[in-house]
């Protein structure tokens, strides 16, 4: 199998070089972008397996690069999404985006690179933070809302696998303890991931209006 | 890009006139057409009342900031002054003849005073009161120049004209109380003259006060910057030596920055059992030069069983960073429930056969799990060998 191909989308040059040198090692980096506008250009050209893309950059971020190119691209690459806050708005806009992880700019290279063939396969990532996180956000009674009950409350199965990944386990750890295969594991995941993105639960909603996600007009 | 307080305003974008039931509409978060059926509506029913205040709130509600009606760099006389003077005078008049047919009528000399001096008034206003915006005193006296001089010039023309004609007619129709009359149209002359000076004096006295705040954040962010990001920068080149020593360093100055970037107070974060126990992971961080990563889940108010679960956390952080500091970060998962309190630590040491544990390790167990017993609360350890060790620790309350 070929190495998995990433562009590497940040406004900082130094992270950008270190990053680079360090995914070297385990993934080949086709492409840089240092802004939206050079990303959706590299994206298209270079048609990469997976975009590292961070959050924070001027003209709309990372939320704004996975939306152009969905908007351009039928068959986009996979996002990786990675910032140096760990506020909860922040997960949950790029998530909602369509980003399938997350991880802070503290993660070590080997673990990265795992994160981004993970992502490139079609797995979500998981970070204990962001773990923790969709537990709160989808914790106590589902929205008030007329949604979908299906989308807004997680199964206690798939509760037990984000606690599991929140206190520091594996995907193979979580799949031996709860005796199940870690294709299940994944499937938990994925499915978190979706809820994530369609939920009408009115914590993930008022985050995404304070964003301005939400058009009032 | 953050939210800005919702302030009525007019909106030059997506106006109909004047942009009045636009900016209602956005201030009630209402559509803007009900807003103008409405006006429509009430301006029927109370025979034109509604279109007056229609045009008060046009020359009084300051435009949408955004769109600004001229643009900040090129200061020019407002647009549309001619027009909303025309207005107001016309206004004036309508609802002067509302009021004749009403039957509440003084005498028909008021009528051509009251139009002049309501023209000139509106044009001296919207001279004088601009788009809110900062930095806008010297825009004012830019834009003094030529036609916007000339305009206010007219205003002020048209008011004192009003002002003479008014005592002419009434000086001719009636000798007596002279002064007392000339001293009233003094005074409202004046007042239609000064009001809309002193309504910018206000305004630009607001602006002044919120730039003095936004510069007073900056030095303090400035301060804040200088005391603790340039000194550890500093202190990492010299250390630059001793990767664990430079990131236990830079590890510090990101806590400390977040603490300061969350904008909680102390007292807050005293009284809240997952900043708690994300301090005291903080703390055994530096403590022992081994990163912990916290992780909490929902929060309540700190009290003594959260307490008895912090210390009892602190002494498993503490026992990981011991023993199993050199297996990658040790992890402390939290999860507060107004029920139930668990806190996992788990790190990713060497490991040991729970029936052979070494002495000293069983020490610290005993007193984890005895704090948590006698706190009403229990502790359980796991361990394997090769697969590090997890603490769990649960506190039931009701």
């Amino acid at each position: 199998m070929s190495p998995t191909t990433v562009v590497i989308v940040d406004d900082h040059a130094i992270f950008r070089a270190g990053v680079k040198s360090e995914l070297e090692k385990g993934v080949k980096v086709v492409g840089e972008a240092s802004n939206v506008h050079e990303a959706i250009l590299m994206i298209g050209k270079k048609q990469p397996d997976v975009v590292l893309l961070d959050v924070h950059m001027p003209d709309g971020g990372g939320v704004e690069v996975i939306r152009q190119v969905a908007e351009l691209d039928s068959d986009p690459p996979r996002f990786l999404a990675l910032s140096v806050s760990d506020a909860p708005e922040d997960v949950v806009q790029i998530v909602r985006a369509g980003a399938r992880g997350y991880v802070t700019k503290t993660i070590s290279g080997p673990d990265l690179i795992e994160a981004i063939k993970r992502v490139g396969q079609g797995d979500a990532v998981f970070s204990p933070k962001l773990a923790g996180f969709v537990l709160d956000a989808f914790a106590d009674s589902p929205g008030t809302e007329a949604g979908d009950p299906e989308l807004d409350l997680l199964t206690p199965r798939e509760q037990e696998v984000l606690r599991l990944i929140a206190r520091g386990y594996l995907y193979k750890e979580i799949a031996r303890r709860l005796g199940i295969s870690v294709k299940t594991v994944e499937a938990h995941v994925s499915a978190v991931l979706r809820k994530l993105q369609l939920s009408t639960r009115h914590e993930l909603s008022r985050w995404a209006a304070e964003r301005d996600l939400v058009d009032w007009d | 890009m953050s939210p800005e307080p919702r302030r009525l305003r007019r909106e030059s974008d997506g106006a109909m006139i004047a942009g009045v039931c636009a900016g209602l509409g956005h201030y009630l978060n209402i559509d803007r057409n009900l807003v103008r059926i409405a006006v429509i509506v009430l301006t029927l029913l109370t025979s034109g009342l509604a279109a007056i205040a229609y045009g008060f709130a046009w020359i009084v509600l300051p435009a949408d900031a955004r769109t600004p009606e001229a643009p900040a760099d090129r200061p020019a006389a407002r647009r549309g002054s001619w027009l909303v003077g025309a207005g107001a005078g016309l206004i004036v008049l309508g609802l002067l003849f509302v009021l004749r047919a009403a039957g509440v009528w003084w005498s028909d000399a008021l009528v051509w005073p009251l139009v002049l001096a309501s023209t000139g008034g509106a044009l001296l206003w919207r001279q004088f009161t601009g788009p809110g915006r900062p930095g806008r005193n010297s825009r004012w006296r830019a834009s003094r120049g030529g036609s916007a001089n000339y305009r206010v010039a007219f205003g002020l023309a048209l008011v004192l004209g009003a002002g003479l004609l008014f005592l002419y007619i009434n000086g001719a129709l009636d000798a007596a109380g002279t002064v007392a009359l000339g001293a009233l149209t003094v005074i409202v002359v004046l007042g239609l003259v000064l009001a809309p000076l002193w309504a910018r004096l206000l305004r630009n006295l607001g602006e002044e006060r919120a730039a003095r705040i936004r510069s007073q954040e900056r030095a303090e962010v400035a301060a804040h910057l200088h005391d603790s990001v340039l000194q550890t920068l500093a202190l990492m080149q010299r250390h630059s030596d001793n990767p664990r020593e430079v990131s236990t360093l830079a590890r510090r100055q990101e806590r400390e920055l977040r603490d300061w970037l969350s904008g909680k107070s102390e007292a807050e974060r005293e009284a809240s059992l997952a900043d708690m126990l994300e301090a005291t992971a903080a703390e055994v961080e530096e403590d022992h030069g081994v990163p912990i990563e916290a992780v909490t889940v929902g929060d309540r108010q700190l009290d003594d069983h959260g307490r008895a679960v912090a210390g009892a956390a602190r002494e498993a952080m503490v026992n990981a960073a011991r023993h199993a500091g050199e297996g990658g970060p040790v992890r402390m998962f939290a999860e507060i429930s107004p029920q139930r309190v668990q806190v996992f630590v788990r790190d990713r040491g060497p490991g040991f056969e729970i029936g052979e544990v070494p002495e000293d390790r069983r020490g610290v167990r005993d007193s984890i799990l005895g704090r948590m017993k006698r706190n009403g609360g229990r502790a359980e350890v796991r361990s394997m060998p090769g697969e590090g060790t997890e603490i769990e620790l649960t506190m039931e309350t009701r």
